[in-house]
C-alpha cells in the first residue's frame, strides 16, 4: 500500500530520487569530473549525484539486494556490528573503537579503521554501513575547510554535527545505515554530538553505539567520572572495548584509541583485544583484564580442595 | 543471463509479480599481496553462472598504470563496466596532469565511482594493487558500495573463506609465537609471495567447483627495484609502456579444467 501511494506522491525521498535522476539523465559524468577536478573536486559544488534504478520504488530495489539482516542469501552485503564510544570528561574527549567488520558470520575484515578522522580537531566515529560513515564523513571534512577559509574560524562541533545530520536527513528512508559520534574541541570545550541516519542529533557527555554497546555502557557508567585523570580515562576506554569485544561475537579484534584535547585529536594506540585479556595494555604478563581474575580463584578452590 | 523479470504463474488470471534483477554472481577468486617494493595481484579465468562455465577465459586482473592493476570480482557484466570507466577517468587525469594518476588518488576514485552508485550498486569487489609514490608496495580493498582500507593481503570471491585463512597464516603468521630471536619477517620477497599465490589458487580449484581453468598474475616493481629471480619464471612477460620507472609483469598459468 505504501508503495502504491508512494508511486503517485509528489513528495517524499522516492520523488526526490527520480527528480535528481531526471537532473542527471544517463550521463553519470559532470563537466566537473573533467580534468583537475576529477573524484571529490566536483562534490564542492553542491550535492553530489547518484545514480538511480529505473523502476517504480527505488529504496525497495536496494533493499531487496543489499538488506543481508531481512534476508542473508542476497548478494550484495553491507558490513554490520561494531562497538563504538566516546566519552567528554574534565580532561578533553576519549574515542576508542573496535576494529572487525562482519558480513553474515565471516570476519570481513580485523583491522577497519572505524575512527575517520576528520580534521586535527575533529574525528567521526563508525558504526552500521561502512561505505556511507566513510563517505559522508569525508564529504563533511571538505566542508568543514570551506566554512574555514569561508569564516577565517574553525566550524564548531555543534555545526558540523548539524551539518552532517541535516545531510543524512535529506536521505532519509533511501537506506543509508549510520550511527556516528561526532567528536572534537571548540570554543565551548570538549563536545561530543551522536548523529545516525534516522535523523537523530543529540548533545551528550556519554555515548556508546554498535551490536556491542550494551557491553561497553556496563563498564563506562561503573567506572566514569568528570574527574577522571588522562591516564585513567583512556583505560577506562580501552577496557569498555575490551568488555564488548569479549562478550560481542560482532566485535573484536583490536581497540583503536585516540584522545581529543585543547590543541587537536592524538592517536594513542592500537591494542590486540586477545592481549588485553591475558596481558593487559603493557608489557606485564598477568596484568590482564579477563584472564588472571579468572584463574586466581580456581587456584584458590584447588588450594582448599 | 540474468533473469530481467520473474514470471509466477503465466496468464493463470491471477495477479503477477514482477521484478527487476539485474544481478548476477560469476564467481572466480581474486587475490592480491604486496611486498615492501613489489605487488602482487592475481585472478583465475574461470567465468560461470550457477554450475555452468560460460567461458575459460575472461580475464578479471586489469592493468589501469604501470603502477596500478585492478582486480574485479563478483558480477562480470558490472566488473567490466567499472573497469571500462576507471580507465576513461584515468585517460583524463592523464590528458589534464601529463603524468599517472598516483595509487592512493585511483583508490579515492574508485570510492567516489563506487559510492555514486549507493542507490544501484556495482555488484562487484574490487582490489586495487601498485606501487605508491613513496615506492612502496600497496594493496586496497573495496566493498561494493565504495568502503575501502589499505592493507597488505587480500582475497575476494568465490574461494574468499578458503584463501584467506591460508594467507592469514603464511603472510601475517597470525596466532604463531616467534622463535626466540627470530621475530616474523615483517615483509616476504617476491618469490615467496609468488609461491603463495599459486599454491592459493591450485587449493582453491581443488576445494571450489567456481575456480579453475587459468591463472594470471600481475608483478608490478617499484622504481630501481632488481627483478628478485622474475625473469627465470616461466612464461613471464613484460607489460611496462612508460618510462617511469615502475616496471609491470604478468605471468600466466593453466589451473585445473574439472
Amino acid at each position: 500500500m505504501n508503495s502504491l501511494a508512494n508511486r503517485f506522491s509528489t513528495t517524499g525521498p522516492i520523488n526526490e530520487l527520480r527528480r535528481a535522476k531526471s537532473v542527471l539523465e544517463d550521463d553519470e559524468f559532470t563537466d566537473s569530473a573533467w580534468g583537475s577536478e576529477a573524484g571529490f573536486g566536483s562534490l564542492a559544488k553542491g550535492v553530489p549525484n547518484f545514480t538511480v534504478p529505473s523502476v517504480p520504488d527505488p529504496s525497495a530495489f536496494l533493499r531487496l539486494h543489499t538488506d543481508d539482516y531481512a534476508d542473508p542469501s542476497c548478494r550484495i552485503k553491507i558490513q554490520h556490528g561494531t562497538t563504538t564510544l566516546a566519552f567528554r570528561f574534565q580532561g578533553g574527549v576519549i574515542v576508542a573503537v573496535d576494529s572487525r567488520a562482519t558480513a553474515g558470520s565471516y570476519v570481513a575484515s580485523g583491522t577497519v579503521k572505524k575512527v575517520i578522522e576528520i580534521n586535527p580537531y575533529l574525528l567521526g566515529t563508525m558504526a552500521g554501513g561502512a561505505a556511507d560513515c566513510q563517505y559522508w564523513e569525508t564529504y563533511l571534512g571538505i566542508h568543514c575547510r570551506l566554512h574555514e577559509l569561508r569564516n577565517h574560524e574553525r566550524i564548531s562541533v555543534s555545526a558540523a554535527s548539524k551539518y552532517l545530520s541535516n545531510l543524512v536527513y535529506s536521505y532519509k528512508g533511501m537506506g543509508l545505515s549510520m550511527g556516528t559520534m561526532i567528536c572534537g574541541w571548540d570554543k565551548t570545550g570538549p563536545a561530543v554530538f551522536y548523529v545516525d541516519s534516522d535523523g537523530t542529533r543529540l548533545k551528550g557527555d556519554i555515548f556508546s553505539v554498535g551490536s556491542g554497546s550494551t557491553f561497553a555502557y556496563g563498564v563506562l557508567d561503573q567506572g566514569y567520572r568528570w574527574d577522571l585523570t588522562d591516564e585513567e580515562a583512556q583505560e577506562l576506554g580501552r577496557r569498555s572495548i575490551y568488555a564488548a569485544g569479549h562478550r560481542d561475537a560482532f566485535s573484536g579484534n583490536t581497540c583503536n584509541l585516540y584522545h581529543v584535547k585543547e590543541d587537536g585529536w592524538k592517536f594513542i594506540g592500537n591494542y590486540d583485544i586477545s592481549k588485553l585479556h591475558y596481558d593487559g595494555p603493557g608489557e606485564t604478563p598477568g596484568a590482564g583484564y579477563g584472564y588472571d581474575v579468572r584463574v586466581e580463584r580456581s587456584a584458590a578452590i584447588a588450594v582448599q580442595a | 543471463m540474468p533473469d530481467m523479470i520473474a514470471l509466477s504463474h503465466p496468464a493463470s488470471g491471477h495477479p503477477q509479480q514482477r521484478q527487476f534483477n539485474p544481478y548476477s554472481e560469476n564467481g572466480g577468486t581474486i587475490l592480491a599481496i604486496s611486498g615492501a617494493d613489489f605487488s602482487v595481484i592475481a585472478g583465475d579465468t574461470r567465468q560461470s553462472e550457477g554450475y555452468s562455465i560460460q567461458t575459460r577465459y575472461a580475464p578479471k586482473v586489469f592493468r589501469l598504470t604501470d603502477k596500478a592493476v585492478l582486480a574485479v570480482n563478483g558480477f562480470a557484466a558490472d566488473g567490466n563496466m567499472f573497469v571500462k570507466q576507471v580507465r576513461q577517468r584515468l585517460e583524463w587525469y592523464r590528458h589534464a596532469h601529463a603524468k599517472d594518476m598516483p595509487l592512493r588518488a585511483i583508490a579515492r576514485l574508485i570510492q567516489t565511482m563506487l559510492y555514486a552508485r549507493r542507490f544501484f550498486p556495482y555488484y562487484v569487489y574490487n582490489i586495487l594493487g601498485g606501487i605508491e609514490e613513496d615506492g612502496s608496495g600497496a594493496v586496497y580493498s573495496f566493498d561494493p558500495v565504495g568502503s575501502y582500507e589499505r592493507e597488505s593481503c587480500r582475497a575476494a570471491g568465490a574461494a574468499q573463506s578458503l584463501v584467506q585463512p591460508f594467507l592469514d597464516n603464511q603472510i601475517y603468521f597470525k596466532n604463531q609465537v616467534p622463535q626466540p630471536g627470530h621475530p616474523h619477517p615483517k615483509h616476504l620477497p617476491l618469490t615467496t609471495v609468488i609461491q603463495l599465490v599459486i599454491d592459493s589458487f591450485t587449493s582453491a580449484t581443488e576445494r571450489h567447483i567456481e575456480v579453475g581453468d587459468g591463472l594470471e598474475m600481475f608483478v608490478v616493481l617499484a622504481k630501481g627495484s632488481p627483478l628478485y629471480g622474475l625473469e627465470n619464471i616461466d612464461g613471464v612477460q613484460e607489460m611496462t609502456a612508460t618510462n617511469d620507472g615502475e616496471r609491470l609483469f604478468v605471468v600466466r598459468r593453466n589451473l585445473k579444467r574439472d
